[in-house]
């Protein structure tokens, strides 16, 4: 193209731009740009540690054992299965109040379906349970995401509606009648004393996955090499795959040294945690991976910008409220497996910490911005400040008031970051 | 001479109450620039981004090389080779450039996955050639200059070997010099034979580039004129008083002065 003068003019003010850009760049932002990972996330990483250890501290050890980081893990996967999903929600400017009583809904169905009206024990029964409350949590997701995209009425209501609504739904199902017990089978999705996959099994799966994050680094380096795209030194690209393999390691070896109860058979990874990182990879892969997760975050950047592309800015509303009411039915199926039950009052509350769990996580309440891994890390954090409080033997009132000022102090911060990146 | 690339015929638009758009024709030719001014709620944006799918019209028929282009969606209007550089620039701040520049019509791997690579080095050819010193595109569009942000919203229109282009102000956020960079685009275009729309609200903007113009007033269309055949105070005549230049009494010229 003949056009010197513009590349001139674009030239210049390129170096214009560039030249406070680059003295702004900290020792943080280096190293982030090393590692790939954004500060924020470091940041919230950063903030585990130090609450793990100052909780280690004064609990004089006890947090940091095998059997209490073992029930930590399983107590974080059904808040982090759902906050996975409210990470969409929430990057596309919309919020999601009724997560809590859709849960208590989904797993009413699915504990009454099991007891009362599929054949106790056939085989078939509790998988065909499963698939009810995953496709029931799709309807409930079609209901309130049509309200919201082809209805116009604003998230906030139609699901604050809908937390009314499904409690009163689960309810309804039994009269409030608890329902139990549940299938055999059924209870180790929940992680209880056999819950779990084993010592073997977990090694062989912590090597599995380091090996694939190995592969999959390399691949993704050797593409861009192809391209010949700018690419992070490889001492960094091999520095975080060993990091990567080195949590995997030291997870599963953590789970493997927590016994059954007056037995040394190691327990290894608990299945409700299983189901959460498979929650995670598939959530992860739809964000980054599928013109669905792209368009999620381009209706969170710029939703004008976003119709204007011919995105289908209402399907795809519904779509993300159909993600996060399956999402509910698997957290359903983790919580009444791991109750042995179902009762009409599961998963009360549950919206605030999933809420909580995204937005400690990074996910920015003007939309646009949040990743999966961070949602399942701020999901830790708030399940490491109870856990740690109960050890302590502190007041539900005084945990409830803490809870809340993290979450508070995490909006906070969240409005800071985005004022100083201006 | 040959067959328009464009034709708006008899478009109407109204909003509640208001006659946003009222029986308008326009026209437009390969390699042509027409210019569209008036004052700001003069229509010229409601009745380009009906050609843009933005909001479908009320009345009115568009012809795309002589046949009719029934154009509800952006998509449809994509479809027809029509692409458009809004006022807004209409960029997902979030977003890294080429993310930005495929929205809508992402490239895909053989697994129905998003082909990153692909869409990061076709935006890296077409950046360059806009302009050799964008080196970020991979950072999120709001880190970008003003500058930086045009190139990424002209290089998704003529990403896609666009026929018709609507340029929305295209200048309304510049300085001078990108401005400059802005025209010699448009003559560079002109040159493949791509047919523009160019609007704005500035009579000085559109004046030196454009082979035509229509004025637009009230929603109505005050008349198309010859650029190289009336002089601005003829066309600022029509944007102000609404009439054609051979309406025009002595007091209305007078008035403008």
């Amino acid at each position: 193209m003949g056009q010197t003068g513009f590349n001139e003019i674009m030239a210049s003010d390129a170096e214009s731009e560039a030249a406070p850009g680059k003295l702004q760049l900290g020792p943080m932002d280096q190293f982030s740009r090393f590692t790939g990972l954004d500060t924020r996330l470091l940041a919230m990483l950063g903030a585990l540690v130090v609450i793990w250890v100052v909780l280690n501290v004064m609990t004089n050890g006890i947090f940091l054992t095998p059997r209490n980081l073992y029930n930590l893990a399983v107590q974080s996967s059904v808040v982090g299965v759902m906050a996975t999903g409210m990470v969409l929600v929430i990057v596309a400017r919309h919020i999601d109040l009724s997560v809590g009583s859709v849960l208590g809904f989904l797993g009413m169905c699915i504990a009454f379906l099991q007891v009362e009206i599929f054949p106790l024990g056939a085989a078939w029964n509790w998988p065909a349970t499963i698939l009810v409350g995953l496709f029931l949590g799709a309807l409930v997701g079609v209901w309130q995401g049509s309200w919201v995209a082809y209805g116009g009425v604003p998230a906030f209501v139609v699901t604050l509606g809908g937390l009314l609504m499904f409690r009163g739904g689960a309810f309804m199902i039994t009269d409030g009648r608890t329902v139990a017990p549940l299938d055999p089978t059924y209870q180790l999705l929940g992680g209880g004393i056999d819950g779990s996959i084993g010592a073997t099994a977990s090694l062989t799966l912590g090597l599995l996955a380091a090996a694939a994050v190995a592969f999959f680094s390399l691949k993704a380096r050797a593409k861009r090499a192809r391209f010949g795209f700018p690419m992070k030194p490889l001492w960094a690209e091999l520095m975080m795959i060993v990091v990567w393999s080195a949590l995997i390691i030291g997870f599963v070896l953590v789970m493997n040294a927590y016994t059954k109860p007056r037995s040394d058979i190691a327990r290894g990874i608990p299945v409700p945690v299983l189901i959460m990182l498979g929650v995670v990879i598939v959530m992860t892969f739809v964000t980054r991976f599928t013109k669905f997760g792209r368009y999620v975050f381009a209706m969170g950047g710029n939703p004008e910008a976003a119709a204007l592309s011919g995105i289908n800015v209402k399907r795809t509303t519904v779509m993300i409220f159909v993600v996060m009411g399956m999402l509910c039915a698997i957290a359903a199926v983790i919580t009444t497996a791991r109750l042995n039950a179902g009762t009409n009052s599961m998963g009360t509350l549950a919206e605030l910490n999933v809420i909580a769990a995204a937005v400690i996580g990074g996910t920015s309440l003007a939309g646009g911005l949040g990743t999966i891994p961070g949602a399942i890390l701020g999901a830790v954090i708030m399940q490491s400040l109870d856990n740690g409080m109960v050890l302590l033997g502190v007041s539900s009132a005084v945990r409830q008031i803490v809870i809340g000022l993290v979450l508070v102090a995490a909006v906070w911060f969240d409005v800071v970051y985005n004022r100083n990146r201006r | 001479m040959t067959r328009p690339l464009v034709e708006m015929r008899n478009i109407s638009k109204r909003f509640g109450g208001v006659q946003a758009v009222d029986d308008v024709s326009v026209d437009l030719y390969p390699g042509e620039v027409v210019g569209l001014l008036g004052h700001n709620g003069a229509g010229k944006s409601t009745l380009i981004k009906m050609l843009a799918g933005a909001y479908p019209c009320d009345s009115g028929e568009i012809y795309v090389n002589g046949e009719r282009a029934v154009i509800e969606t952006p998509r449809d209007a994509r479809s027809f080779g029509i692409e458009t550089i809004y006022q807004t620039l209409a960029l997902a701040d979030n977003l890294d450039a080429p993310a930005n520049l495929f929205l809508g019509r992402e490239l895909m791997t053989a697994f129905g996955t998003l082909d990153d690579d692909a869409m990061e080095h076709e935006a890296r050819a077409v950046l360059h050639r806009l302009n050799p010193n964008f080196t970020n595109i991979k950072d999120p569009v709001k880190n970008m200059s003003g500058g930086q942000r045009q190139s990424v919203a002209i290089a998704r229109a003529i990403l896609f070997n666009a026929k018709i282009l609507i340029m929305d102000e295209p200048t309304a956020a510049l300085g001078p010099q990108e401005t400059a960079m802005v025209s010699e685009l448009i003559q560079q275009l002109k040159k493949e034979g791509i047919g523009i729309f160019l609007i704005s609200h500035d009579l000085h903007d559109v004046f030196d580039l454009s082979d035509r113009v229509s004025v637009m007033k009230n929603g109505r269309l005050v008349g198309t004129r010859q650029t190289a055949k009336v002089t601005k105070d003829e066309v600022l005549g029509m944007i102000i008083l609404g009439k054609l230049p051979e309406e025009e009494t002595p007091e209305d010229l007078a008035a403008l002065h």
